[in-house]
């Protein structure tokens, strides 16, 4: 090579170099696009000061094994016991084979890789002896096997239980949990928390005079985004809010309770008398054993099985308590079926005093009105809104919320074009970082309610899994749950005001400091078999 | 392409518009990877999840394994930037042309615009079977067999030895 290869004329410089200052350009304008980015983030973050909540504190599992048991080995305590480690063999199986087909399905995975609890399932309690056995069967491993039982009472005299999940019809939960803490158990209970008026009264008084740990299965409560929603409507956020918008949108036979009836089920198997209780006496009905949420003798309707999820995910956020009347309507329009329940149902919740501070002169940061829509005949979704003075809030598994353009708080943003209406001023998503892989319709509707799936640091967990894991740290460490008796009792009479509304057609009030119905006498209550 | 002298032999407006065609797909690729980089809540997860045909589990098992998914996330990322980089300067152009075609195909497998497919990520325009992938993959191809790094970049400083030889 001779040395005039090797010289660099101050031709091939430039030519070696031409690259250089569209590279210039290139950061430049990068550099430009991303201060304006960010600067216009900025000042609308600093201004909302919105922090992802973390969740109440939960303790250590360790100390002696927890024994607990299930009242109620339906598709819901089958859910909640494997939830605490004890997946049914069927479902082990039957996730194998899903997640062999199908490597998007990570839901035996999840379950194998969760926390053990460091619980043993001792009794199983269920009137139908089919279920009975089968989660008998789930609790079965290391040469241990659970008691069966068909009668909870005789359950719950047995010393070695700590604690019970009751997941049965709603009208068996009152006379369960009442016996359950007197026989000195604690409790976690499904919602409805209770079937009737008087029996919650009831219900609120024994457990509080126990001093046991009690938790309600609304675990949405563990939901990162709701824990979010809860902290940016205290720093107003969304300005004086008076408006609430939920709904449930459902389309399906699984959704209007058109359960499988078990080829086995009959009065040799089922012990008819248990299941019926204090419900008014009639033959063995194997369509009301499996369906019985299409009956109010066993049900609460859309009152008791969705209102509340509705009610409670906002009472979790806004703690607006029991609404001082209500008023609902409705009628059996799709499922013509002989159930008694409706099928499409509105309720209004009047809320005249609430207040959570405005950002607007005195005088007008008062009064809410909670709306509740539902229909099991189009599962059309239509967002849950709570709407402010100042913006907007779409509340579900993410939290995306819109200026409103007469916003007095957000009057300069607008103005000077920092917060463009046409845009969510703000997004949050508790998975980022994560992947998501919620299929069909029912499951995204779930999901957006907070009732499947969680985040914790990006990470999907099963918030079912969070909420019995708060109840069993709670009676372990002695830290409050986050849906204890006052959440429930508040669920509950105001899920029952929503039903003795439709069923006498009156506006129902509600007075707090006799804890009873304002305008609806005892016997007009025993008369629809709510009293 | 190149004269035996070592001095090209595309004509002036064939050597510009080629080292054009370079800088636009390098500053194209060096911004998604810059964009990425600054963004922390990025990942290539939810892209992943949202593939289709013929190779779409390949692409979910790398999303469904956070370690998996923590290393495509970082290649995804530093890759488009030292790609774009090595376009936009002319250096170790051919490489940097490789490692785009290797980038996009990836894209383009995850995401096939075929009859029947829908994606939940939105697109700006209406393709069947050829979309923006494709046409950038076939631009790069183009750069490969006709390269400018030595005309217009700094493969031309660097690689002066080999002057003589055919351009690397």
């Amino acid at each position: 090579m001779s040395e005039s290869k090797h010289t660099i004329n101050r031709r091939d410089a430039i030519k070696g170099l031409a690259a250089i200052p569209v590279l210039g350009a290139f950061l430049l304008g990068a550099d430009a696009k991303s201060d304006h980015d960010d600067e216009i983030k900025q000042e609308i973050l600093d201004e909302l000061n919105i922090e992802p909540a973390t969740p109440n504190p939960t303790g250590s599992m360790n100390g002696d094994v927890l024994r607990v048991g299930i009242i109620g080995y339906g598709g819901r305590g089958e859910h909640l016991i494997r939830s605490i480690g004890f997946a049914s063999p069927k479902w082990l199986a039957d996730m194998k084979e899903n997640a062999a087909k199908d490597p998007k399905d990570t839901r035996l995975k999840d379950y194998l890789e969760q926390e053990k609890l460091n619980v043993q399932l001792t009794a199983v309690c269920d009137a139908f002896d089919v279920r009975g056995e089968m989660g008998v069967a789930a609790g079965t491993a290391d040469g241990f096997k659970p008691k069966q039982y068909r009668d909870y009472r005789k359950m719950l005299e047995d010393p070695n239980l700590d604690a019970v999940v009751i997941a049965t019809p709603d009208h068996l939960h009152a006379p369960m949990v009442i016996a359950a803490v007197q026989a000195g158990k604690h409790v976690y209970v499904e919602k409805c928390m209770t079937h009737k008026v008087r029996e919650t009264v009831e219900l609120y008084d024994a457990v509080k005079k126990s001093g046991l740990v009690f938790q309600l299965g609304h675990q949405h409560r563990q939901t990162a985004s709701f824990l979010t929603a809860r902290e940016l409507v205290k720093k107003k956020v969304l300005g004086h809010i008076n408006l609430i918008q939920t709904n449930t949108n459902r389309n399906d036979d699984n959704g209007a309770w058109q359960w499988e009836i078990h080829e086995k089920g009959n009065p040799q198997t089922i012990d008819w008398d248990l299941f019926l209780g204090n419900a008014p006496k009639i033959p063995f009905n194997a369509e009301h054993y499996f369906r019985w949420r299409k009956w109010w003798a066993y049900g609460t309707g859309l009152s008791g099985d969705l209102l509340t999820h509705d009610y409670d995910r906002i009472n979790c956020v806004l703690e607006m308590g029991i609404p001082a009347s209500c008023s609902a309507s409705g009628g059996i329009y799709t499922h013509r079926d002989g159930r008694d329940v409706p099928d499409v149902f509105q309720v209004v919740m009047e809320y005249p005093d609430f207040t959570m501070g405005a950002t607007q002169e005195a005088g007008k940061e008062k009064g809410m009105t909670f709306v509740y829509s539902s229909t099991l005949g189009n599962q059309y979704d239509r967002g849950t809104l709570l709407m402010g003075h100042d913006a907007t809030l779409e509340l579900g598994e993410q939290l995306i919320i819109h200026a409103d353009p007469q916003s007095t708080r957000y009057k300069e943003f607008i103005e000077n074009g920092i917060v463009n209406l046409e845009v969510p001023m703000y997004a949050y998503d508790p998975r980022a970082k994560g992947v998501d892989a919620v299929t069909g319709a029912t499951a995204k509707y779930f999901a957006n309610k907070g009732l499947m799936y969680t985040y914790r640091d990006g990470k999907r967990v099963d918030s079912t899994f969070l909420h019995l894991r708060e109840w069993l740290s709670a009676i372990r460490n002695g830290h409050k749950v986050s849906c204890g008796l006052e959440e429930g009792f508040q669920e509950a009479i105001s899920a029952h005001m929503a039903s003795v509304s439709f069923r006498t057609g009156k506006r129902v009030e509600w007075d707090a400091a006799n804890r009873k119905l304002k305008n609806v006498s005892d016997a007009e209550l025993a008369g629809i078999g709510m009293l | 392409m190149n004269g035996t002298n070592g001095i090209s032999s595309y004509t002036p407006a064939q050597t510009w518009l080629l080292v054009i065609l370079r800088m636009l797909i390098g500053w194209h690729l060096l911004y998604e990877g810059v964009v990425k980089l600054w963004n922390p809540g990025w990942s290539a997860g939810g892209y992943l999840m949202d593939s289709q045909g013929l190779f779409a589990n390949l692409f979910y098992k790398m999303a469904a394994n956070p370690s998996v998914l923590g290393v495509v996330d970082f290649l995804n990322v530093w890759g488009l930037i030292l790609v774009g980089l090595g376009l936009l300067l002319g250096i170790f152009t051919r490489l940097a042309c490789v490692g785009g075609i290797v980038l996009l195909a990836l894209y383009f497998l995850s995401h096939p615009a075929l009859i029947g497919v829908k994606y939940a990520m939105p697109t700006e325009g209406s393709y069947l079977f050829v979309n923006k992938n494709l046409i950038e993959i076939a631009a790069l191809c183009v750069l490969l067999v006709f390269p400018t790094g030595k005309m217009a970049g700094l493969d031309g400083l660097l690689f002066r030895k080999t002057v003589d030889g055919p351009e690397t």
